[in-house]
């Protein structure tokens, strides 16, 4: 332990001499209060400390206390349904003990020690195992099992495991006999934020995340594993993004991370969470959900630090087998947080005032994704997906272009489809998935054997309407032959009927892969049949009269359960409506 | 703690920053007050402090003040303000002071300016409705207590009476008093300042306000430190007095024009424009001071008022502050041009919190599909507008212009409305009803079949 003095304060940054041999990013007590602060700069026996907390009215000549490790975020039963800061301090906790305005220089356990958790072992004494091997389960929540792992880095012999019964989260459950000595095992372990948890191999992510949202799931799907970046102005519609894929996705564990972002924002997931039901397990959504809010009036430098806090819980249940999807809403915060501390450490800046180690920064912690086998076999994925939002909603500044370089699946929102009311705002033509080729054989099977080639197919009609739209602004819509009126007619339907979704609509906040793959299939449908029906000498305006549009206008409003019954009528329908205008396919 | 000490050991002066050497044991954050040679005094507070040396920001500005001859003291405490409910009807400059020639305040409490944040989980989520009397703010982009909603304008525009108009008419349904104003003015020019006291006199409307005042001609630097003592004094009323308060902070471009000045003043690395790489931090430690909490009676409602620069909405200014805030009204030059007023432009402006305010219980249960409704003729309106200066009106279909004369009649009857001209949100509502009387049933797809039959009676 180091003992050094406080000899400079500027806001988050403090500088202390006599820190001889304190680590880089170990993590230090900060003056008579006793702040949470990490090392960030060593020269000779001076070390550079961020503040966790706000520093007005420390005085130099107070005293630094290292602490031995760095950041580092305790694991264990108690996480779920939790809200924690950045550096995964309890909201709740500190609310109890500082009331409804933080006060800094709180303490308060990421996890009750006192309560007691229900221990089922499944691994028993003279078992070998390893690091990350599963020894037994906690029932945590209705809707999550915890699954008791052996910490990374350790292996050896179990050499006593308790019955099952009730312990807390610092009690030993088992001895492990290793190479260097017993090593205690306890439901919780530490880790490290800022190291990834180790795995033993990564694979390729092949099965993709469904969202519920028709232009993310049936256009650009992000595979579980994989990596997403929604950047939009303000008021296009990020944080209804996000949150409705808190909400839907299919992963098992959700890690929500505010990141200096509004409060009434956290107050309303926490709000609307316990609330809301899991379609798949029919329990409360908060009971999978784990938030991380560091709002943008909250210490910057604890912004800067909750991405990482994120992440090391996202990894946690992935190493337990879980399918775990990660939203940062907003990574432009993160961004800046790090450009406020690199800015009063006086470092050479990059672009737009950015530290040079943006990207190294970015791109690390979008490799923390990832579906993977971990240490003691199994499956699990960590998907993250990240808001940014660009200053004037310019997408050439540096966040955006770093994030694109290291991202895969790019969900544009755009402002003038948001001032359009057309929600979610996502730009069909300029976003894409990367993942959408390995992801196709696993929609094929479970939507339709034509999937991809109805996406296609709509993908090339939107692109098509777009050249025409130009057209028809120089000279009017008459002016376009009846074929390609038709297509307007037809993208019209693909935008405001299968892309368009309202996410107040109790049927249309959630669109089962089902559903939406016979929405597109219909649509296309009809313009087969109106392209046939041309052929016989039907006028457009007969086509664009049909009273089947009203039907699929209004599809998704239809019962997601019975959607295959209704769309079987809808066909008939159709049918019947095109033989009346003459266009029959006899 | 430092506290008495004077020093005199002044290194160096620029812009208005002070920086002394040879001190010992400043706190960061900590208040000083700086003795000049003719006996007057100014307040500071450091900006860095180190084991040798403080750097200091100094509110009233550095002119006169020399390396010699003056002496710095360092009072051991941050930046506090002393309030007490008598706070109420009085007014104060930038940094706290009378200036109405009243007495001192004597305080009940003295809190630090920069307050601390809320906790997320002691946050009570806004939802309760604040009638303002301005259709298209009530329909269209709905206030609610505890929401921060910035109105946007340029130069030239009349922000200042419709900010005045919403202070002297909000009000929320069955609930008479405990209402107060916060009124913080940053920079703006003595006949700004001295039209909202006017205002507020004539209204009656001072005699629940407090109002903090820095003038165009006053230092910048004190632009700094009003928002954060109105918001202190905001917060006092609200959760230590179960008050709701308005606060009006205007302009909020002023204030962030000082961040930038003493950002540069203080040679730190610039961000876009110039302005300092924590402008989202330092503007959220301000707005985000709006809100509700559980368990208490209060609420503190932000309206800040800003100008855009050139009108462009993407400038770091604006574009931070919509960020953060929760929506935005959007003033329009054009409209003001066309002598609309207010000259609010419903297509760019939007409330976050509205869906929580509005509806069954709440307004109406018609309110949600009315203010879609009219945003989509409008919208829709607005866009023929464009197309009719090209291909002329003739060239329009029957439907085409009836979507035109609905956006005629919206911005003649339903934006239109006189400064003194207080609607209840059941008229504004028959104001929108009235305009889609002008456009065929089949294309009020925004609105609910019943609806259509309630107002605008069964077809067959």
């Amino acid at each position: 332990m180091v003992e050094g003095i406080i000899i400079k304060i500027s806001g988050p940054v403090v500088v202390a001499k006599d820190m001889a041999g304190v680590k880089m990013y170990e993590v230090v007590r900060v003056g008579n209060e006793g702040l949470i602060g990490e090392v960030i700069e060593l020269f000779k026996d001076r070390a550079t400390i961020q503040v966790y907390e706000e520093t007005s009215g420390m005085q130099p000549g107070e005293k630094v206390v290292s602490q031995g490790q760095s950041l580092s975020v305790e694991l264990g039963p108690g996480i779920m349904g939790n809200i924690y800061d950045g550096i995964m301090r309890p909201l709740k906790q500190i609310q109890k003990k500082s009331g409804a305005f933080m006060a800094r220089g709180i303490d308060a356990d990421a996890i009750d020690h006192k309560k007691k958790w229900k221990f089922v072992p499944s691994a028993k004494k003279g078992d070998q195992v390893i690091g990350g091997q599963i020894i037994g389960e906690v029932a945590e929540t209705s809707a999550v099992v915890q699954k008791i792992m052996i910490p990374p880095r350790v292996s050896g012999e179990i050499k006593k495991i308790v019955k099952t019964g009730e312990y807390t989260v610092t009690e030993s459950i088992a001895t492990v006999a290793t190479q260097d000595g017993d090593v205690e095992v306890q439901l919780s372990q530490k880790w490290p934020v800022r190291n990834p948890r180790p795995v033993k191999s990564k694979e390729e992510p092949t099965i993709p995340l469904i969202s519920g949202l028709r232009i993310l799931d049936t256009f650009n799907p992000v595979a579980k594993g994989g990596t997403a970046a929604t950047p939009g102005a303000f008021g296009t519609g990020k944080t209804v993004t996000q949150q409705s894929l808190a909400k839907w996705c299919n992963a098992d564990i959700i890690v929500y991370i505010g990141c200096g972002e509004r409060g009434n924002e956290m107050t309303d997931v926490l709000k609307t969470f316990p609330e809301l039901v899991d379609p798949r397990s029919g329990k409360p959504l908060l009971e999978r959900t784990v938030i991380i809010a560091n709002t943008s009036n909250m210490p910057v430098a604890a912004r800067e630090a909750s991405v990482y806090t994120g992440i090391t819980i996202a990894e946690y249940f992935r190493d337990m087998g879980y399918d775990v999807a990660l939203m940062a809403d907003s990574t432009s915060r993160w961004a800046e947080a790090m450009r406020e501390i690199s800015s009063r450490l006086e470092e050479m800046p990059g672009e737009e005032g950015y530290p040079a180690y943006l990207s190294t920064r970015l791109s690390q912690f979008y490799e923390r994704a990832g579906r993977v086998t971990p240490l003691a076999g199994g499956n699990g994925s960590v998907t993250i997906i990240g808001a940014i939002s660009p200053p004037g909603g310019d997408f050439s500044e540096p966040v955006t272009q770093n994030t694109l370089r290291v991202n895969k699946t790019f969900w544009a929102l755009d402002k003038s489809l948001a001032s359009k009311r057309h929600f979610p705002a996502i730009n069909w033509l300029t976003s894409y998935s990367l993942y959408l080729d390995t992801v196709t054989d696993w929609f094929n099977e479970h939507s339709g054997s034509d999937w991809r080639d109805l996406r296609d197919k709509a993908m090339g009609l939107l692109q098509k309407e777009d050249q025409l739209q130009e057209i028809v602004q120089l000279v009017g819509p008459d002016a376009l032959p009846d074929n390609e009126r038709v297509i307007l007619e037809v993208t019209k339907m693909l935008r405001e009927d299968f892309l368009q979704q309202n996410a107040f609509l109790e049927e249309d906040a959630y669109c089962p892969i089902e559903k939406q793959y016979l929405m597109l299939k219909f649509i296309l449908e009809f313009y087969d049949r109106a392209q046939e029906a041309l052929k016989k000498g039907v006028k457009t305006e007969a086509i664009a009269g049909l009273a089947i549009k009203e039907r699929i206008a209004r599809m998704k409003e239809a019962k997601n359960e019975t959607f295959g019954d209704h769309y079987k009528e809808l066909q008939a329908e159709m049918s019947s409506q095109f033989s009346k205008v003459g266009g029959d396919a006899q | 703690m430092s506290k008495g000490v004077e020093y005199t050991s002044i290194r160096e002066i620029a812009g208005p920053l002070l920086i002394v050497e040879d001190v010992d044991g400043i706190a960061f954050g900590e208040l000083v007050e700086i003795k000049l040679d003719n006996g007057d005094k100014r307040t500071g507070q450091v900006l860095e402090a180190r084991d040798d040396l403080a750097v200091i920001q100094v509110f009233e500005g550095t002119r006169d003040l020399a390396t010699k001859g003056i002496s710095v003291r360092f009072t051991g405490e941050t930046m506090k303000v002393g309030l007490s409910k008598d706070i109420i009807g009085r007014i104060f400059n930038g940094v706290g002071k009378p200036i109405d020639g009243g007495p001192a305040i004597i305080p009940e409490k003295r809190v630090d300016v920069n307050g601390l944040p809320i906790n997320p989980t002691a946050r009570e989520f806004p939802d309760e409705f604040i009638q303002t009397g301005i259709s298209t703010i009530d329909v269209m982009n709905t206030l609610v207590r505890g929401q921060k909603l910035p109105i946007f304008s340029e130069a030239g525009l009349p922000h200042n009476e419709l900010a005045a108009q919403i202070a002297r008419q909000a009000k929320v349904k069955g609930d008479g008093g405990n209402f107060a104003v916060v009124f913080a003015a940053m920079g703006i020019t003595f006949e700004e300042s001295q039209f909202f006291m006017k205002d507020f006199e004539r209204t009656g409307a001072i005699e629940n306000m407090v109002a903090f005042i820095n003038l165009a001609d006053d230092p910048a630097i004190e632009r700094i430190i009003t928002p954060r003592i109105a918001l202190s004094a905001a917060e006092y009323l609200a959760f230590e007095h179960d008050m709701h308060i308005l606060v009006i902070l205007t302009d909020m471009t002023n204030y962030c024009e000082a961040l930038r000045e003493i950002a540069a003043a203080r040679n730190e690395i610039p961000g876009r424009r110039g302005y300092p790489g924590y402008m989202y931090t330092d503007l959220a430690m301000n707005y985000e001071r709006a809100g509700k909490i559980k368990g208490k009676k209060g609420s503190v409602t932000q309206i800040p008022i800003l100008t855009m620069p050139q009108g462009d909405i993407s400038h770091p200014i604006p574009d931070l502050t919509g960020y953060i805030t929760e929506g935005q009204i959007v003033l329009s030059k054009e409209l003001h041009t066309k002598g609309i007023y207010p000259p609010i432009n419903p297509l760019p402006s939007l409330s976050r919190l509205m869906n929580e305010g509005i509806g069954k219980g709440k307004t109406r249960d018609d309110h949600a599909g009315v203010s879609n409704q009219l945003y989509t003729v409008y919208a829709e309106g607005s866009e023929l507008r464009d197309l009719v200066a090209v291909v002329g009106e003739e060239a329009l279909s029957v439907r085409d212009k009836q979507f035109l004369d609905g956006a005629e009649a919206f911005e003649r009857t339903f934006i239109t409305q006189s400064k003194d001209d207080n609607r209840d949100i059941a008229a504004s509502l028959t104001i929108g009803w009235d305009i889609f009387k002008l456009i065929p049933k089949t294309e009020l797809k925004k609105l609910k079949q019943e609806h259509i039959d309630k107002h605008l009676g069964k077809t067959e």
